[in-house]
């Protein structure tokens, strides 16, 4: 597969959402809205579950599946007060000293007079700083689309993974085409300029693991599960100051 | 029947006094005068110059480059750079990203798009950022991400206040991915410096937008503006593309920014370093005073 096909896979009509893995790795998913300031955004679900008899935080990027879904969960495009609900529920996960698990599938921050208005670029970047401070173990999962700062807002982890059919890009390889060429349909070559594969970012040390989609949806989430558990117990032989450093010189380093 | 005269081009007053254009024009050379965009006044370079690169007739701010900033805002003969031989690589083989560096070096005399140092500002010792428009409108890559990061990590070790100037088109497309994680790894370093108690000033200049308002730039204890500055996440291009109708006038304006409740000021270049000294005292440490 080029690139240009895993972008194709990873927007495919029917592929799997984070409802999906949430509900097929975690029981007892109790979903917590709003984030205490504005509204509560369709686009991010938050809640709380139990990853085998561990309480876990966990938040997804939600595009739907029927186009009525869709319409409500903005096609998975969030708005500030998104951001700020998963937030939100990072720092209830940090009292009550549970890890944090993101599923991440967008196409970007929403764009338009709204998000604008309530600052969207201010919502990443306090997620950006909080993240990489957060006093637990944070993994991000990117299932789907990594559309920039919108995917980046949920994923300042510990470990980002990603399924071997997700991508994550600085730009949607549209918005390139029409800088570079001036010219949107010639998403082909732009998804080649932008190495945005998961082999790609692996080789940047952007990605830690890359889960194979082959063996169908159950097997994946059954194998994602098992490494969850085995990563949080690893961590457990972590001081907190040591799991903040890695997490800092994990970003520090990347590009360097 | 064809009048007399009918193709021939009417005189009136539109068109000026034709004895007035033939007097002679005071000899002032093309490069030693200005046109304001706001007020189409003609300002000589020499008096923008004076006032900051500020139209005196309607407040405008012209565009000015990091050297001059760094000239205007740091007491003279301070500001010592620091990282000044960093430079952008090719790392993803990106189409004509070479060139574009080349022409960007050439365009802004800089290595890259960012001038980081340290200095004193009315007397203050702070680090200082300064970002520069004229080097590929200051777009994020690696080793702007690199400087402001080691920046701040030095503040950090110091204990010095970080006072940061802003103008981007965001993060740099030709870097891909590693691109992007320059804001983790900015937004990291500025929260290390914030947790130990530093002060971090931001002021941003037209443009902001991008992965720098999605980062350092909004991440101030203290964060305004210069008069009219756009900033944004998302473009207005892009964001009359996207919802498909006309953004209103003053939309994302430092004026509309300050009304939402997202800037502490808006400050006047003439009145910034005034301003900055200001703040500096304000913060002053009591073992310092």
């Amino acid at each position: 597969m080029n690139a240009y096909d895993k972008v194709r896979a990873a927007r495919a009509k029917g592929r799997p959402t984070s409802i999906d893995y949430i509900n097929q790795i975690f029981t007892k998913f109790t979903e917590l809205h709003g984030d205490r300031r504005f509204s509560d955004d369709k686009a991010i679900i938050a809640g709380i579950a139990k990853l085998d008899d561990m309480s876990v935080t966990v938040i997804g990027i939600e595009k739907g599946h029927s186009t009525k879904e869709k319409v409500s969960r903005n096609f998975g495009s969030a708005h500030p007060e998104g951001y700020r609900k998963a937030l939100r529920q990072m720092k209830l996960a940090e009292k009550f000293k549970r890890p944090v698990i993101c599923f991440v599938d967008t196409a970007g921050a929403f764009c338009g007079i709204g998000a604008e208005e309530r600052g969207q670029g201010q919502a990443i970047a306090e997620n950006l700083m909080e993240m990489m401070a957060l006093r637990v173990p944070v993994i991000s999962i990117f299932i789907g689309e990594g559309g920039s700062g919108g995917a980046l807002a949920l994923s300042v982890a510990d470990e980002v993974w990603m399924l071997e059919n997700s991508v994550y890009s600085v730009i949607s390889p549209e918005g390139c085409a029409s800088i570079l060429w001036k010219d949107s349909s010639k998403t082909k070559e732009a998804s080649e300029c932008l190495k945005l594969t998961a082999e790609d970012l692996y080789s940047f040390g952007v990605t830690e693991r890359i889960f194979s989609e082959k063996a169908g949806f159950e097997p994946l989430c059954e194998e994602i599960k098992n490494q969850l558990i085995a990563t949080f117990h690893r961590n457990n032989s972590l001081t907190t100051e040591e799991l903040l450093d890695n997490r800092y010189r994990k970003f520090r380093k990347i590009g360097g | 029947m064809i009048k007399r005269g009918l193709f021939k081009n009417p005189k009136n007053q539109l068109e000026g006094n034709p004895k007035l254009s033939r007097t002679p024009a005071p000899c002032v050379a093309d490069e030693m005068c200005v046109t304001c965009p706001s007020c189409k006044k003609t300002i000589l370079t020499s008096e923008l110059s004076e006032n900051l690169s500020v139209c005196q007739t309607c407040g405008y701010h012209f565009r000015i480059n990091a050297r001059q900033r760094i000239n205007i805002i740091s007491d003279a003969n301070t500001f010592c750079e620091i990282d000044q031989d960093m430079i952008s690589q090719n790392r993803i083989d990106f189409p004509e990203y070479d060139k574009k560096l080349k022409n960007a070096r050439l365009d802004s005399a800089e290595k890259d798009a960012v001038v980081c140092g340290t200095c004193k500002i009315g007397g203050y010792d702070c680090c200082l950022f300064v970002m520069e428009p004229y080097f590929m409108m200051g777009s994020m890559g690696i080793v702007v991400g690199e400087k402001i990061t080691r920046l701040f990590e030095m503040a950090t070790e110091k204990s010095l206040p970080v006072v940061g100037f802003t103008v981007s088109g965001g993060a740099r497309m030709q870097e891909g991915i590693l691109s992007l994680m320059q804001m983790a790894k900015t937004s990291g370093a500025v929260k290390r410096h914030n947790d130990a108690g530093n002060l971090y000033i931001g002021v941003l200049t037209d443009p902001t937008t991008g992965g720098v308002t999605a980062s350092f730039a909004t991440e101030g204890d203290i964060v305004v503006a210069e008069p009219s500055a756009l900033i944004g996440f998302a473009g207005p291009r892009v964001i009359e593309q996207t919802i498909r109708q006309k953004l209103p006038q003053g939309f994302q304006r430092a004026e509309f920014l300050l009304e939402k409740g997202f800037l502490d000021a808006i400050v006047d270049r003439r009145e910034q370093k005034k301003y900055l000294v200001r703040l500096l005292y304000l913060h002053e440490k009591a073992e310092q005073a």
